[in-house]
């Protein structure tokens, strides 16, 4: 149960101007969507929630503590990553990269136990991984590998998840099965944060929406309340076209 | 085989399998480095066969036994084995920091650095200690040349270190050809020696033996740290790594492992390229594992290169940078061809 909060914050984007500062409150059991378009500073503002990059000014805190002054591993152990980039640069099997999940909860010298390893074979099990354990992770698809990503994260088990485009990749049926798998854990009392590209993964999935412009400006607030046509055209530059399917709403581009 | 199942072995076939198992293969490596020391020690231009051997080791051997193996050849076989252990659990460090795996303990210039201030030190005509002094103060200097031109006013990343290092070494590179051009010619021989690796020079192993002890209880302990940053340094920070304390901690280790090898034996190629990518192929990617594995496995190729380099051409001595290379050439190529 961990609140992530931030005050006055304003993200740091080279020459960009200051835009509104940030000042908003993520609380347990809610899943946060972080929508605008390419550039906006999506995974810029993900990555100082984290305190992986300093703001221009501003803060963020975790459960009132700011998170300068926490220590990286403090802050592993309740914030966990899904990020849109990764690297291979050395082989690992599927198995020992979710496994590395567990690193901010074990000391220098303590080898994984079987604990550890039932965590990570279970988050394995979730994401249908289990038959692909000992691949290198080399050798898979950009959507298994996204999916290697969140296993390892489910890993971590955080009470904060701040996913990067955790649909990247993914075919529709994991693209359904992992917001489901995001949403369970936000039911289960986690914070959940997500950049996404995908409005009606956002509208059907996320109850907060967070609407980051170009330009620096942002609004963000209840589901129902931000997914405006007018305001969502505004967003992407793009007029749209808006129906409902299943009692959610569908928002397709407009060629008109 | 690609090696990596070692963490797959660890999986609870029954719940008796310790977790230290993936560990077994750091045994049979130094059984591997005791056996090649005893092997440098029992061969030369005076054979000491293993009865013989034996008793030199228990205190009984006969006076020439007992000078040709403590006084000679167990100092030298150890200077090889550290040297060897120095180098590649170096080349391990450096594969990580940048995280490149071409990368080696020369890349960023330490060895060229060291060259030239041992190569300045033999033209001065100085004796064996000034000599490794100044090869040493070279590649201090040449590390901190590299660390402080790479920090610069900008960012740090891997791939400005590797440039700015491979650049260095090539300045050092132009400096060396420029001695060897000038120099004297009876002092050509023992230069190019030097350059291509040489036991001959080795003083005594123990500086370089205790360095590598206590750089294996000091990596250890960051072993999981290092396995968390080879997936990238947002990746390792996201994880409750302190990136960039680390990286540095690395760069330092790796430069004084390659600048007390290069001090003791020359520049000695190929080991610290090669023997962490054979010990990878073979025993996967955990740095717990890999670099001991490297100390050790780098001890006993080297120890055993040297011992070829001795008796191949007996009476003369080859440099034991060519058998390194000539041995682990064909050997990684296999290795790497077998796996997947």
């Amino acid at each position: 149960m961990t609140v992530l909060e931030t005050r006055e914050l304003i993200i740091d984007i080279p020459e960009r101007a200051d835009g509104r500062p940030l000042s908003f409150r993520m609380e347990p059991g809610q899943t946060w969507g972080i929508l605008g378009p390419n550039g906006a500073g999506k995974s810029t503002l993900l990555h100082t929630l984290g305190g992986l990059n300093q703001p221009r000014s501003g803060e963020v805190h975790i459960d009132g503590t700011s998170i300068q002054k926490l220590r990286r591993s403090t802050i592993a152990q309740q914030l966990g990553y899904v990020f849109q980039e990764r690297q291979d640069g050395f082989p690992a099997t599927v198995l020992e990269t979710a496994l590395i999940g567990r690193h901010p909860f074990l000391s220098p010298w303590q080898l994984e136990g079987g604990d550890d390893l039932a965590m990570a074979e279970k988050a394995l099990d979730r994401l249908e991984l289990r038959a692909l354990e000992n691949r290198p992770v080399s050798t898979l698809s950009g959507g298994e590998r996204q999916r290697v990503a969140l296993a390892t994260a489910l890993t971590q088990n955080p009470n904060i998840w701040l996913a990067d485009e955790p649909t990247n990749h993914l075919d529709l049926r994991h693209q359904v099965a992992v917001m489901e798998l995001l949403s369970e854990q936000a039911k289960a009392g986690s914070t959940v944060v997500m950049c996404l590209h995908d409005l009606n993964l956002a509208a059907r999935w996320c109850d907060h929406l967070l609407l980051l412009y170009p330009n620096g400006e942002a609004c963000w607030g209840e589901s129902e309340s931000m997914l405006q046509p007018g305001a969502l055209e505004n967003l992407y530059g793009q007029p749209l076209a808006k129906a409902e399917v299943d009692g959610a709403p569908v928002f397709v581009p407009s060629y008109k | 085989m690609t090696g990596a199942e070692t963490l797959a072995q660890k999986r609870p076939v029954s719940v008796a399998v310790s977790p230290w198992r993936p560990f077994l293969p750091l045994v049979w490596l130094a059984l591997f480095g005791v056996l090649a020391l005893l092997l440098a020690v029992a061969v030369g231009s005076v054979a000491i066969p293993p009865a013989e051997l034996w008793a030199v080791i228990t205190g009984e051997g006969s006076s020439l036994h007992n000078t040709l193996v403590w006084e000679l050849r167990a100092p030298r076989a150890l200077a090889g084995f550290a040297t060897g252990g120095l180098l590649a659990m170096a080349g391990a460090l450096m594969q990580i920091l940048l995280r490149n795996p071409l990368a080696d303990p020369y890349v960023l210039g330490v060895s060229g650095g060291a060259a030239v201030g041992a190569l300045a030190a033999m033209l001065a005509g100085t004796g064996a200690f000034l000599l490794s002094g100044s090869a040493f103060a070279g590649a201090l200097l040449s590390t901190f040349l590299v660390f402080g031109l790479a920090h610069g006013t900008g960012s740090w990343t891997p791939a400005r270190l590797l440039l700015t290092g491979v650049v260095v070494a090539s300045g050092w590179g132009a400096v060396i050809t420029l001695m060897l051009a000038v120099g004297p010619k009876d002092k050509l021989p023992g230069m190019l020696y030097w350059l291509m690796g040489d036991l001959t020079y080795a003083q005594t192993p123990w500086p370089a033996l205790v360095l590598l002890v206590l750089v294996c209880l000091l990596v250890i302990p960051l072993g999981r740290s290092l396995n968390v940053l080879a997936r990238g340094p947002l990746q390792a920070a996201a994880l409750g790594v302190a990136v960039r304390p680390l990286e540095w901690t690395i760069y330092i280790l790796a430069s004084l492992l390659t600048a007390l090898a290069v001090t003791t034996a020359g520049s000695i190629g190929f080991v610290g390229l090669v023997v962490p990518h054979m010990l990878r192929l073979v025993l996967g990617n955990d740095q717990r594992l890999i670099l001991p594995a490297c100390a050790l496995g780098g001890g006993a190729l080297l120890t055993l290169a040297d011992t070829l380099a001795r008796i191949v051409i007996a009476p003369e001595q080859l440099p034991v940078g060519v058998i390194t290379a000539l041995l682990g050439v064909p050997t990684f190529l296999v290795l790497l061809y077998r796996s997947r």
